[in-house]
This record gives C-alpha cells, structure tokens and sequence, in this order.
C-alpha cells in the first residue's frame, strides 16, 4: 500500500485522497494550513482551509475557488478523512490531520505551543507520522513567556512617548502585527502601515478582538502623532515611508532577534524576542505528544533538528521543501529592506 | 554583576550615540570605583587573565544544558559567539548573587592554575547565579574580547562628562600598560594633564584617507609629504626609568625588537618618538612579511635579528626635555626631530622619515606613482602648521595610497561570519586558474555590502558541494575582483604567495569561472614587486 503522504518536487501529497497539502507549485487541489505565502500560493484549482483563515488567503490571492471548514470537522476526500487542528500560529492557521484505517499522519504547517490571545491555542493530534516545521530548532531559541516580552515592549513603547518620540515596531503583516496590538496594554494611539491595516480590518471584520488602530496616511508624521506607537512590516523599518517618523525609535519584533549578531546586523538597537514558531523546547514538546514515531522536518534547522531527534530515538528524516520564506533570517528580509 | 549588565544593556539597545554617552558617564558617576576602572580596562581591551580555555567552556556547558556536544556546535556555528551560545543554552539561574563586576573578575583570576574539576565547579555555580545578560557578561568575562559598541573616544567623552576632567587628559591617561591592578579610577581621572608617568605613550594621530587628488588642499606651501610605510607604527618612549616601544595598538613591543635598546644610551631622558618600525636591509625597507615574525613572538631568534634587522623611521616628536610637544606646529616639531637625530651615531637603528620636497600638487601626484620601488605603499600629507592631533582628525593629515593591485578570482569556499556578521556567508577563499586546476591563494572577508552578502549567503544555500564543519565547499562559479596591498613568497601557502590586505573589490556578476586570472599572472606580479 502506498504511504499515506508522500513528498513531490509539487508539495506534500496524498495519493489516496489526490491532494496536496502548502503544495508550492500549482496543483488541482490543494489543502492549505495558513495564509502566508509561503504556505498559500497563487494558481492551485480548489483551495481548503479553516474558515477563519480563509478571509485573509481570499483578500492575498484575489479571486480563487476556496472552501472553508471549521476545526476538527472530518472530511472524506478518496479513501482518507482529513480534519483542520489549530496550530496557535497565526489567527485561522491550522494542523492537517489525514487518516487512513486507523493510520494518522499529521502535517503542522507552521506552530507555536504558547497561547498568544489571538490565534487558536496549539492543540497537539495524536498520530504515527508527524511532518513538522523547526525554523528555531536549535537549543539557542528559547522564548520568554509572552507576558514578559509584551510588558518590555510596552516600556520601550512608555520610554519613547516620555521623550516625545513615537516607537516604530517593525512585524510581519499578518499574524505577528495583530498579536503585538492585542497584546500591549493600551497608552496611546497605534498607527498601523497601509499592509498591516488592511489584514487587521479583516481580522476585526472577522470578529477577532482587535484595538483601533490608525492607518498612516499623508501628512500623519512624528509631529501629529508623537507618541505613537507604529506598526509596519520589517521591510518599512528605515525606509522612506518610515522617515516621516524621524525621530523615532525602531525596533523589531522576531525570534531571530534572540540572536545578537542578526540584530546588530540590522543596526537595531532594540529587538524584542516574539516569534510565531515553537521555540526549541516548544518543538521538543509538541513532537512528544503527538506520539509520533516517524518525525519529518521540513523546514529550518533540518540537519541538526533530525539528528537530535534520531538520538532521541525518533525515526525522522528531512524533507525537503520551499516553506521558510516567510520569516528568513535578517538575509532576505533585508534585501527589501 | 548586576549595575554592568544594566549599563551593557542599555548600550546595547540603542545605536544613538547621545543615549550610549549618558549611560555610560551615569555608570562612571554612580558605579562603586572598582567597577568603574574595570569597566573603562574591559571597554579599551584590556581583560582579566584567562582562567579557562574555550574547549572546556564548550563541554561544560553542554553538560549543563543536558546536550549532546555536536548538537552545542552547530548553535555556536549560528550563532557566531561562545558566550552568548552558552549563555542561551544553558537553563535558567536557579538563584541570584550580587557579586560584583570585580569581585566577579576576582573570582575568575582566583581559579587560574587550579585543576580543571575546581574551576569547572566554579563556574558552574556562576552559571547557575546569573540571569542571561549577566551570564553572557561573564562568558565574554572569561573568553575574552568585549565588544559593545563603545569607542574609546566614547568612553572617554563619557569619562570627561562624568569627572569634569577635560578629554585630552582623559584620553592620554588611559594609554598604556596600566591594570585595575596597578592603579586606581582616581589615578586615571583626576589632577591635570601631565606627559605621563613611567613609559605613558600618548593617543596616537590618525590620518584620514585621501580620496581623489590633494588639489582641494589649497596651496602647497602649507604641505609636507612623507612616504607611507608599510611597517608597524610605533611610539618610542624615553623617560627616567623608563625605555618603552608601544603599537599602535597599544602593546608593548619594546622586547620584540632588542635592536632598539641601544638607542636608550643615546637620546635624552623625556623623549617621545612617533614613527614606523620596519625591516630594514640594504638601505631600503623590507615588505611587511619580514616583520611579520616578530609579532607573535616573545623572544626574538638571533637569526631573525639577522636577515631582517628593524629600523624606526622617525616622523613626529611628541615629547622633548620632559616636555609635552604636541600642541607645536607641525613643521617645528619636524625640525626639532631632524635636529635631535642628527646629534645621534648614525650606525642606531633610528632614521628621520624623509620630507619629499615638491612644487605642486602634480609633481607630487608623479611621486606617488613611484611609492612601489621605495617600499612604500603612497604618501603622507600633513599640514605644516598642525598639532598633533588626538585620535582622527579629518582635515590636517592625509594618507594617500597608491591603487591597489587586484586579481580575478573565483570562490571555491565560504564560512559564516561570527557576531554581527553570524548566520550569513561572509569569509571566502578564492582561487586562481594553473592549467587545469583551481589554486586557492587568497581569503577575504570585506568588501562587499551586506545585501551582497545576504545574495551570496542564499546562493551558497544551494550551490554547497560539500561542508566541512562550518566550511562549505561551493560550485566555482561566482567571480571577485581581489584587491590587495602587497604580495610576498610564502612557501608555507599552496599557491607559493601570500598577500597583504586583500579583500573584494567587486562582485564580477558580468565574469565567468573561465575568465578568472592565472595563477603565474600573479606569480608575474611577485616577480615585478620584487623586481
């Protein structure tokens, strides 16, 4: 018998049930864990995802023919159940769980195992194979409990509106801007960038409980807002769009920034440790609980990652795929920058 | 422990230079005295006495964080530094000290000599007192190297600011041999300006780079022209009891070049010289390599002494009859140092730099181009009418190298940098063409903007061959154009060449492996270099 998925040069695949799940080039039919693009492509025939993420896959890819489903809904497609598990990633992102007879393989898309208030909480699927992500497998990530890093920030935020400057923070569009704005307690007006304003009006559309924020528009500059704190993606941080605010502070919010050398590379002075994926012993532990014997890394520190994993007695291999790109590395976001 | 690591991380989250200037002189006005003078020794390099080496440090931490060693240097390899790998890995304190920044360094000089079970306890137990930033402290504490982003003319600034003595006294204070333990915060900040005590060289004068031609200077008249040496530069200093040679990095190289010493039986007492030491034979300088050996060396081998004697070419007298010469124009203190040197025995090792007398700034610039077969690498401008200058100040004293020679190159091997330049591919070894084969002959780690870096980093991603450790073999197919200042034989390269300063000129996007040079187009270049 076939195995229950199996890995093309397109994706993920499942023969039995004839689709792909995140595939990267375009396929008939296509299984989706999150809207980020690394995950969601352009140009795939029928698209599934949760319901909740679906808003924000439909606003990136235009017009395309998705259907949504709600988490731990089972679906028949061919021979196989498929069902969609939170993921604690991103608000709507999800883990696919395919069966088989009794044979469960689970891919976990990207995921974080602290609940951050906004996405759904990571919930581990019991399963024999489990394909995972380790963008931060190596035991130098280690995360801060997010109560602790949110109260930083907002004294980073406090300092600066105390010097008359606003704070430009420096975070992924989707996903990591709406957990930081849900998560600072409140002092003063937040002001959002063109691209996170427009997932954030999305994600408040679709009743996640946001702030208000304040998209930045002509004439809205250090002098009309100065102690703001500013939300943009990390490829605005000290561009000409960032200059209207010229006195401010920047800072970036990403788990590379647990790293001393990324950050001094990108000439910040302030880094916050927030990522979206599971820190080491995040990783460790989720792969515990699932029960997994058969562990697949797909994306991250693979060739160490797989290794400490077989010396814990996992049967694990890599596999190969064009996911990560979301969130590389000071490298390519810089090159935007 | 605790007020440093505060003081580290307030420096360390900003890059504005006001926000570093106030944290800093805060710390100078609050921190107890020992601390203070330590923290100005760690800022300008200087460090505590290695208690224990970077292998132990490695195995003891991965047993502390309950890991296998391999899986401990793959973090290191990412993340570029020893101790902030140990100090994210290991698990949190499980208690606090408040020990202080000395009593820390008083700890860590206590362990030296002690059996490794004794000073792995110790260190143990630290680790398990310290909260991260503390602990990544102690880690630099013990592995040396302190990097946070402070000049010194920062920290003396912030010195200045804090004791209200003025930079210039601040700035010539902290030169030298001096220790935490051999001298205390009052010592180095208080009183006036004096020419220092025992063997104090003073800050050396830097010169800015010329770019384009010396035109823009104005008149000529105003101008002296010395050649550019390639040697060390060094401060000669003679004082009661005292016959010192310091680099320009501040060490104390006077036992590195025993032909020196006679020179303390012929020049006064109160006697500072700025100059360049070089190899010397046959009337003329000897290139850089043959200096070379002495510098990682105590004792020099007489045969050494032989083949390539030294020779300090002076160029500035700083102190004279115990007196500060400084603040005197440029052109006095020339003539007061051709003056002295003529009264000396010519067989001493001590020559004037010589003045290149010219008209204008054209035959000047047809001087330059002749700096090659004069052992120099260009020209020295300085205004005949200027102090010397603390530290760099532009406008006054120009360099003006000769263009640098450069090769086509193709890399063949690429590694990832350390600290800021962590988790991106950023040093290279290159090669050249001879007959079939790929030669390596050179590596270079600057040049190139970090988004090229950032390029290449994505490209060696794809195009590895093979990895050794944190080496990665790569498809020989990304071409540089190699700068570099000198060239020497060296048979201890495979190539049979070694260079002087090289890096990357350029990325050749628009050259092909097949267009790279050969390897005898650069054996021709050794052969005019030497010619």
């Amino acid at each position: 018998m076939a195995a229950l998925l199996t890995f093309t040069d397109r994706g993920i695949y499942c023969p039995d049930g004839d689709f792909f799940i995140d595939p990267w080039r375009p396929v008939p039919r296509a299984l989706i864990t999150h809207g980020h693009s690394d995950h969601a492509r352009r140009g795939h025939g029928q698209y599934l995802c949760t319901h909740q993420a679906l808003p924000v896959i439909r606003h990136r890819l235009g017009d395309i023919s998705a259907s949504g489903i709600a988490y731990g809904e089972t679906l028949r497609i061919g021979a196989v159940t498929v069902s969609f598990h939170p993921a604690g990633h991103v608000p709507g992102s999800a883990q696919i769980r395919v069966e088989r007879g009794g044979e469960v393989w689970v891919v976990s898309g990207d995921y974080k195992t602290e609940a951050d208030g906004l996405a759904e909480a990571f919930t581990p699927v019991p399963c024999h194979a489990f394909i995972t992500e380790c963008t931060f497998g190596l035991p130098v990530f280690r995360w801060q409990p997010q109560a602790q890093v949110m109260a930083e920030i907002s004294a980073w935020w406090a300092a600066n509106a105390a010097l008359g400057r606003p704070s430009i923070i420096g975070a992924y569009s989707f996903g990591k801007a709406q957990r930081l704005m849900a998560g600072i307690a409140p002092q003063g007006p937040i002001l959002t960038h063109g691209a996170v304003e427009e997932t954030t009006a999305i994600l408040r559309a679709q009743g996640y409980v946001l702030p208000a924020t304040i998209r930045v528009t002509q004439g809205m500059d250090a002098k009309s807002h100065p102690t703001a704190l500013v939300i943009a993606p990390p490829s605005a941080l000290g561009s000409a769009w960032a200059r209207r605010f010229h006195n401010a502070d920047e800072a970036f919010a990403s788990g590379w920034m647990a790293l001393r050398g990324i950050r001094r590379r990108r000439a910040l002075g302030t880094g916050f440790v927030v990522s979206d994926h599971a820190d080491w012993d995040g990783l460790n532990s989720a792969i515990r609980a699932t029960g997994a014997e058969r562990v697949f890394v797909t994306h991250g520190y693979t060739t160490p990652f797989r290794r400490w994993l077989a010396e814990q007695g996992y049967d694990a291999g890599i596999v190969e795929t064009a996911y990560g790109e979301e969130e590389e590395p000071a490298a390519t976001t810089e090159a935007t920058a | 422990m605790k007020a440093f690591a505060a003081l580290f991380a307030a420096l360390d989250g900003t890059t504005r230079t006001t926000a570093k200037l106030a944290a800093l002189a805060q710390y100078f006005r609050t921190a107890p005295e020992a601390d203070r003078l330590w923290t100005i020794a760690l800022l300008s390099g200087r460090r505590p006495k290695r208690s224990v080496n970077a292998t132990e440090l490695c195995t003891w931490a991965a047993e502390a964080a309950h890991l296998p060693l391999w899986l401990f240097e793959e973090s290191y390899a990412i993340a570029g530094d020893l101790a902030e790998t140990i100090a994210l890995i290991l698990p949190p304190p499980t208690t606090t000290t408040d020990r202080s920044l000395t009593e820390t360094i008083t700890l860590l000089t206590s362990l030296t000599g002690k059996p490794p079970e004794v000073r792995r306890a110790a260190i143990l137990t630290a680790w398990s007192e310290l909260a991260p930033t503390e602990r990544f402290l102690f880690n630099k504490l013990l592995t040396g190297g302190f990097r946070m982003g402070v000049s010194q003319g920062l920290m003396t600034r912030a010195l200045a600011t804090a004791t209200g003595v003025d930079e210039p006294t601040i700035a010539h204070r902290l030169m030298g041999d001096w220790s935490p333990l051999t001298t205390t915060f009052a010592a180095l900040t208080a009183g006036s300006d004096d020419t220092g005590a025992g063997s104090r060289p003073y800050p050396f004068a830097l010169a800015a780079q010329l770019e384009g031609t010396p035109d823009a200077l104005g008149d000529p008249a105003d101008w002296n022209a010395e050649w550019k040496w390639d040697g060390i530069r060094g401060q000669l200093v003679h004082r009661t009891g005292a016959f010192a040679l310091w680099s320009r990095g501040e060490e104390l190289v006077t036992d590195r070049f025993p032909e020196f010493a006679p020179l303390a039986d012929f020049l006064p007492q109160g006697t500072v010289i700025d100059g360049e030491i070089l190899a010397w034979g046959a009337g003329k300088p000897l290139p850089f390599a043959q200096l070379q050996p002495r510098i990682g060396r105590k004792t020099v081998p007489k045969k050494l002494l032989l083949d390539a004697p030294a020779r300090l070419l002076a160029y500035d007298l700083l102190e004279e009859d115990g007196l500060d010469r400084r603040p005197l124009p440029y052109a006095q203190r020339r003539a007061r140092l051709a003056a002295l040197i003529d009264r000396l025995p010519p067989t001493l090792p001590l020559g004037l730099s010589p003045d290149i007398p010219f008209t204008d700034w054209a035959e000047l610039t047809r001087l330059r181009t002749t700096s090659r077969s004069g052992m120099a690498e260009g020209l020295m401008l300085k205004r005949a009418s200027s102090p010397y200058h603390l530290g760099r100040k532009r406008g006054d004293w120009w360099k003006w190298k000769i263009d640098p020679w450069s090769v086509d190159a193709v890399m063949i091997y690429a590694q990832s940098g350390h600290g800021r330049r962590a988790n991106l591919f950023t040093d290279f070894t290159f090669a050249l063409r001879d007959g079939n084969d790929l030669v390596p002959f050179t590596k270079a780690y600057s040049g190139l903007t970090d988004a090229e870096f950032a390029e290449i980093t994505r490209w060696v991603g794809k195009n590895t061959l093979e990895r050794f450790g944190p080496v990665r073999r790569v498809t020989p197919e990304l071409v540089f154009e190699i700068a570099f200042e000198g060239i020497q034989a060296s048979p201890r390269h495979k190539s049979g060449i070694a260079l002087r300063f090289p890096r990357m000129a350029r990325w050749r996007r628009d050259k092909g492996v097949d267009e790279i040079d050969t390897l005898d187009s650069l054996r021709a270049l050794l052969n005019a270099a030497q010619g």
